[in-house]
């Protein structure tokens, strides 16, 4: 316990004597989540929308959203050297591709896990199917969507840590390094940002959710 | 035997469901428990198995105070059926039946014995056994509900709306079903309903509750016949008249013909279409009507057991209706 | 595309063969380790919980902030304390299967229709009872969901293992981009990912047959077809 301890603090005076160097880590990991991130959202949630409408398209969207989701992240990163070589682009596609795929497959399921007697209610309104999606189903589906962000997201930030190992720089350089040289202050430094970093943006996402009115954690959200 | 002795309820957050109730359920009768939503009368069913613990006086079941007898031996004595039915999704139908007499440790051949019993008694074949519940529809859901309370013979049952969440159709004839039921398995039977219809035809004797009191314990005819207020009286509503068809049986009014020949001879020509065009002399006064109305002949023939005991015209019902009324 | 394209991949199987045996062969120990600490514990928090709201709220919450210590980061600071090689990552990982296996044995067990558990309770069964006969019952295949998701997290992150002596098919992984081995790093995510995929469709169809077992009506999977017939 002692040694856990003094593992913190030492990590902790670590972080404060190399400042300059951690804003500039922390940076980098920070837009390679966010901005990758950003970028998928903005792409996943149109092409899930689309694939709710179309029979055809939904199931094999579903069924390479879900075989994608278990391939590991090392070997989507891994396999970026091949295609891209090495460097800040290759580690920023792998984490677009990995974000890309859960936001739509629970867009998706959030559109369709809308009640059908709901749907009916809003056609026999007189609703076009324009405003049942804005009005009701995307509303509705909002809580399954963010879940898919939130996790996603979480995620993110710890394969970011792996974009160092084909040069994608961020938090991971000390952690890597830090093992290498045995530098367990260096270690702890850099993994202990990453999990705040976690822990912040998953709780910026929920206020976000909040704002938005749709109401239920994602803790909530049971694995299928 | 089921008694209350000055029962109330409170519960925890001071919301009195019951107050000071007393009555008792005759052994091998029916006693309904019927009022408005609220008015704590599945409170005062559950304080008989113990679902609920009362906050003073005593509930008797067979004699001894329920407190004295351990909560879990006490239901499994006690049969329980709820509207929502609560059948076990991931059991058969023969497993779900099993359930008690499992719980109770009877062997396994004894066990199968009883759940074929229990098939036939609410006339469901054999098939039904291995199926699994989300596969019957919910008048077969219920009566498995019912089998399964009825499993270890239980000399007490509780049921709590059993049939609200029917189908009127389906509820009429599960009512229809029960009841003969209930004359071969002479069970102490304690109802709840919030359908002042379904108690006078299901009860022996009805409970009318308000905000947590009993108003009025009687037999249904004299509930009909003499109401105790105006509650009682705006519970029962318009149609008394009607409604105390709905609780006579063909029996009590039908002719007896002086000899078989001449009552067959009689009623011959509506025999032939079959059980529609006859009535069971256990049925209802009303259902006598319906079908005499639905059918050409002015003369139904009551049957029993495939004979023709009776016949029952639309002057029997018409004279029992006026004197009916004039109560 | 010629047929050649696949040749240096089929080559290097070929030539590697033992090696990637070794690898996986190592890496499934990792992961059923794993399995075999993290789901006893894991199911056994999952009912604890189930008998105190608050109680509920704060240890799925600490689940929860446990998946977000980045791996990498969890086995370094492990290493201290624990060693090279597979102790420290199988702690991390135990550690992140908590979350799904929790959750889903929560939700699995609090699930279950009121009216099951208040016809339980009329018929006379005890706690252990209810929780024995129905609630364990119906919650199985929704537990074996959860343990699925921790299997395919533990299978990805156990690669990252390697980078701390563990092992498994994650070496391949590194080495790869240590000598700029195209091939080798193709050759091994390639497998590496049929690995958790096989994963994933093996405990699904499990998941299936115990949820066909239940009187579910679900759309069977090819596999779950099969053993239905052989049986």
């Amino acid at each position: 316990m002692a040694g856990v301890v003094s593992t913190t603090l030492s990590g902790i005076r670590y972080l404060l004597n190399h400042l300059p160097e951690f804003w500039e880590l922390l940076a980098e990991h920070m837009v390679l989540v966010i901005v990758s991130e950003m970028l998928a959202v903005s792409i996943a949630i149109p092409l899930g929308v689309i694939a709710a409408r179309h029979e055809k398209l939904k199931s094999p969207i579903l069924s390479v959203g879900n075989v994608a989701q278990t391939i590991p992240p090392l070997a989507v990163i891994a396999l970026m050297f091949p295609i891209l070589g090495l460097g800040f682009l290759p580690s920023f596609v792998a984490l677009f591709i990995y974000a890309l795929l859960p936001v739509m497959v629970n867009t998706i399921t959030g559109l369709e896990s809308v009640e059908e007697g709901t749907i009916d209610a809003a056609k026999g309104m007189g609703m076009t199917q324009n405003e049942r999606l804005t009005k009701i189903r995307f509303p509705l589906a909002l809580p399954v969507i963010f879940a898919g962000i939130r996790t996603s997201t979480v995620i993110n930030v710890g394969t970011a840590y792996l974009a160092f190992f084909i040069g994608g720089g961020g938090l991971g350089a000390w952690v890597i390094s830090g093992i290498n040289l045995f530098n367990m202050p260096q270690v702890f430094a850099g993994a202990i940002s990453g999990a705040v970093l976690a822990i912040s943006l998953d709780l910026i996402l929920a206020a976000v959710e909040n704002r938005l009115g749709s109401t239920g954690p994602a803790s909530a959200q049971v694995a299928a | 035997m089921i008694e209350f002795e000055d029962v109330t309820k409170v519960y925890p957050d001071g919301t009195k469901a019951i107050e000071d109730i007393s009555f008792t359920v005759e052994e091998g009768t029916t006693t309904v428990l019927v009022g408005p939503s609220g008015c704590g009368k599945t409170t005062s069913m559950k304080l008989v198995n113990r679902l609920e613990e009362p906050t003073e006086g005593t509930v008797y079941v067979n004699g001894t105070d329920n407190q004295e007898l351990d909560k879990i031996d006490l239901r499994r004595t006690i049969g329980y059926v709820i509207q929502e039915i609560g059948l076990f999704d991931h059991m058969t139908v023969g497993e779900n039946i099993a359930t008690v007499p499992e719980l109770v440790g009877w062997d396994q051949s004894r066990i199968d014995d009883r759940v074929d019993e229990l098939l036939e008694l609410m006339d469901l074949s054999s098939d039904y056994r291995n199926q699994y519940p989300r596969e019957l529809s919910g008048g077969q859901r219920q009566r498995i509900g019912v089998a399964r309370a009825l499993a270890a013979d239980p000399d007490i049952l509780l049921m709590d709306e059993p049939f609200g969440a029917l189908d009127p159709i389906t509820r009429e004839n599960l009512q229809d079903e029960f009841l003969q039921i209930q004359e071969r398995i002479n069970t102490t039977i304690l109802f709840v309903t919030h359908s002042i219809d379904e108690a006078l035809k299901m009860g022996d004797r009805i409970a009318i509750f308000d905000v947590g009191e009993i108003v009025q314990y009687d037999t249904p005819a004299e509930i009909l016949s003499n109401p105790k207020n105006e509650f009682v009286e705006n519970f029962i509503g318009e149609n008394q008249a009607f409604k105390q068809l709905s609780i006579t049986r063909v029996r009590e009014v039908m002719d007896e013909p002086q000899d078989h020949e001449s009552a067959s001879a009689e009623v011959a020509p509506a025999a032939d279409g079959g059980e529609y065009y006859s009535i069971s002399p256990d049925n209802s006064l009303q259902l006598g009507l319906t079908r005499l109305l639905s059918i050409e002949h002015t003369t139904l023939p009551v049957v029993e057991d495939g004979e023709v005991i009776g016949y029952l015209t639309e002057d029997h019902v018409r004279s029992y209706f006026d004197s009916a009324g004039e109560q | 595309m010629e047929p050649l394209f696949i040749s240096p991949y089929i080559e290097f199987v070929t030539e590697n063969f033992d090696q990637l045996v070794a690898r996986l062969v190592e890496h499934i120990l990792i992961t059923a380790e794993t399995v075999l600490i993290a789901v006893p514990i894991a199911v056994g928090l999952g009912v604890l919980i189930t008998y105190n709201d608050r109680a509920a709220t704060a240890v799925l919450w600490a689940a929860g902030i446990a998946m977000t210590i980045p791996s990498l980061a969890a086995f370094g600071l492990l290493v201290p304390f624990l060693g090279i090689g597979s102790d420290p990552v199988v702690f991390t990982l135990v550690l992140y299967s908590q979350l799904p296996v929790i959750r889903n044995t929560y939700v699995g067990l609090t699930g279950v229709e009121e009216a099951m558990k208040e016809a339980g309770r009329g018929l006379g069964m005890t706690r252990r009872q209810r929780l024995r006969r129905i609630q364990i019952p119906m919650a199985l295949p929704i537990i074996l969901a959860g343990v699925r998701n921790a299997v395919v997290i533990v299978v990805g992150v156990a690669a990252v293992g390697a980078y701390i002596g563990a092992g498994g098919l994650g070496e391949f992984i590194f080495n790869g981009i240590r000598q700029g081995d195209s091939v080798m790093i193709v050759v091994a995510t390639v497998v590496v990912s049929l690995l958790a995929l096989a994963a994933d469709y093996g405990i699904a169809t499990v998941e299936q047959l115990l949820r066909i077992h239940n009187g579910e009506e679900v759309e069977q999977r090819v596999s779950t077809q099969l053993i239905e017939r052989a049986v």
